[in-house]
């Protein structure tokens, strides 16, 4: 039981936070703008990169240079939205779907240009994992993982059910043609989607480099994955895509425990398919999520 | 000598351009004729690729093989296969929006690469299948097999042309079309839209396996690297967006200019300080992202617009 909970639940949870952390912006980007967003788990990237460089200038704890990776985050993103993707708005979404496309491989050359294609890791050496009562062993990042993505579901929650900005957000997700006759700033509301967006995005990969390693692909590889947990949720749902990230990241970890026997009950090459199988048959028997998100 | 190089250089590009212009015209099928986003090229590509290679290679202890078949026959196969999977995808995923689309066909090329990697009976893994043969390779040898290889890819490039051209003025591609731009009339005047999205994306599959086929043949070796979804899947895109999406010499000509000038700067690119000719790839990617940015914004209809054929009445 314990080595359940030791090897299993923990990093289960772990990838689940940092799905969830990502699957909040994409859920709120196609919620809000109508369009899958493409680039997202190279704006992850970046943000980790960000993070890269702050640590070679201030050896601190990379969580607290966490705030340099957002800035980044959230200028790219602003700036990839004016000049890439607003003029294409008026087109069919399926434009932006492309051109989101090509920004995540402009996002993943300019990664390769200025750091290069190595891996590189934020904090190096290995760090004694917590004992609690005696039987569990937690490593500390994923103590942290999970202790702020539960922080940051209830800051997302209150500030999507008390401020202003929060409700107007997810009266344009529900019904965008209501938000906007009854005179809600829409210019604002995709701004702040972009930037919370963008946001957790810098987190999700400050957690996704600490957990292995920095490399140019780290986002890229975490976005199918992400975008279950979003259509898990229910598009336009934020604490549904959260709720999505973690399931679907319990699903990729547990489906390789040994439930049956003692073999691994899929082999753990074939762990990411999980999610692409569960994203898949989503798609097709429930397509509006578990939480009656949009469906576009 | 130097005019030799030039000549090979010429004939490797119009190779490489003409596989690239299958997948083009593959694409064509599928996103300009009938509107459906495919994401996951790498996917069927592989799955022509390594048909392709089994069927064709010699029997060897690491992976399925030994039919020893003539090239055409793998080809042929490469196609069956592909077009057999994509007929299973499209069984399921044929009916999502544009967007859904996308995210499902990308799902399936990973978990196809992710077999390709991991099924070591049927592909030798990462370590891949070598001494995949040539066509006509009785006949020829050494550098001269790949003008031959030109010639023999650009039969089938034009067969392919033929038959999508064919395809595009028909009845059948008329309600394609029709499908395309306005699904609900299409509906209301008896189309069943269905039907038609799967036998389009049926049909795309299988070119594209073919295409994935002849790369086989040309590098005589395959691994799943080949299936990088970076190059194959997102030039593609660029290609067809460039050349003119809908319309068939578009994606030929968009084929062949971007991998020319993905090929020659490549030259340029090599020339440049060390320590910059290392990231020149990189730097190559973000301008290939960049003109696609610039194609979507000021230059939507491509190089060769599409135009529809006349509609002509029996009686005129």
């Amino acid at each position: 039981m314990s080595e359940f909970i030791n090897f299993y639940l923990f990093p289960a949870l772990t990838i689940g936070s940092i799905y969830a952390l990502g699957a909040v912006g994409i859920s709120m980007i196609f919620g809000i703008l109508r369009f899958a967003h493409f680039a997202h788990g190279d704006l992850m990237t970046l943000g980790t990169y960000g993070i890269l460089a702050a640590a070679a200038l201030m050896p601190v704890n990379p969580l607290l240079l966490v705030p340099f990776g957002m800035a980044l985050t959230v200028f790219a993103a602003l700036f990839v939205d004016r000049f890439f993707y607003r003029p294409l708005r008026d087109l069919p979404t399926i434009y932006t779907v492309i051109s989101s496309f090509g920004i995540a491989l402009v996002f993943r050359s300019l990664i390769q240009l200025v750091w290069g294609s190595e891996n590189q890791v934020l904090v190096a050496g290995v760090r004694p994992p917590l004992i609690l009562f005696d039987t569990f062993r937690v490593s500390v990042l994923h103590l942290q993982a999970i202790v702020t993505t539960a922080v940051i579901a209830v800051l997302l929650h209150f500030f999507l059910t008390a401020t202003r900005t929060g409700r107007s957000m997810r009266a344009v997700a529900d019904d965008p043609e209501l938000a906007e006759v009854s005179g809600l700033d829409t210019a604002k509301v995709v701004r702040w989607t972009w930037i919370i967006g963008a946001a957790l995005a810098a987190v999700a990969g400050a957690f996704a480099a600490l957990n292995t390693s920095a490399h140019p692909n780290l986002g890229w590889n975490l976005l199918l994955p992400m975008f279950a947990a979003a259509i898990l949720g229910g598009i336009g749902k934020p604490m549904g895509a959260m709720a999505g990230g973690f399931i679907i990241g319990m699903a990729e970890e547990l489906s390789s425990y040994h439930w049956i026997g003692d073999e691994a009950l899929i082999s753990p090459s074939y762990k990411t398919a999980v999610a692409f199988v569960i994203m898949i048959s989503l798609l097709i028997f429930r397509p509006q999520g578990l939480f009656k998100g949009r469906l576009l | 000598m130097e005019l030799t190089g030039l000549f090979f250089y010429l004939v490797s590009l119009l190779i490489m351009g003409g596989i690239y212009a299958l997948l083009c015209l593959a694409l064509n099928v599928q996103w300009g004729m009938g509107g459906l986003f495919n994401a996951g090229i790498a996917g069927f590509y592989g799955v022509g690729a390594y048909t392709s290679a089994i069927l064709s290679t010699a029997a060897s202890g690491r992976h399925l093989g030994g039919f020893s078949m003539p090239v055409p026959i793998g080809l042929v196969g490469a196609a069956l296969v592909a077009g057999i999977t994509g007929w299973a995808v499209a069984r399921i995923c044929v009916r999502l929006k544009s967007d859904y689309l996308a995210m499902a066909s990308i799902g399936i090329a990973e978990i196809l690469r992710l077999v390709f990697v991991n099924e070591s009976w049927l592909t030798n893994g990462s370590l891949g299948v070598s001494r995949i043969p040539r066509p006509l390779s009785d006949f020829t040898t050494g550098r001269m097999s790949d003008v031959v290889f030109l010639g023999f890819v650009w039969v089938v490039v034009l067969l392919v042309y033929v038959a999508t051209s064919r395809l595009y003025d028909s009845p059948w591609g008329r309600s394609l079309r029709a499908i395309r731009d306005n699904e609900a009339s299409a509906l209301a005047a008896g189309k069943n839209v269905e039907k038609y999205r799967i036998q389009t994306f049926v049909i795309g599959c299988a070119v594209m396996g073919v295409a994935g086929g002849l790369s086989a043949h040309y590098f005589r070796f395959l691994s799943p690297t080949a299936t990088d979804p970076l190059l194959t899947t997102f030039l593609v895109w660029v290609m067809l967006m460039a050349g003119g999406s809908g319309n068939n010499r578009g994606a030929i000509l968009g084929a062949v200019t971007i991998w020319t000038l993905w090929s020659v700067t490549e030259i340029f690119t090599n020339r440049l300080p060390p320590e910059w000719a290392t990231r020149s790839s990189f730097i190559r990617m973000l301008l290939v992202g960049l003109l696609l940015q610039f194609v979507l914004q000021r230059f939507r209809s491509g190089l060769l617009p599409e135009k529809s054929p006349p509609v002509r009445f029996r009686n005129d």
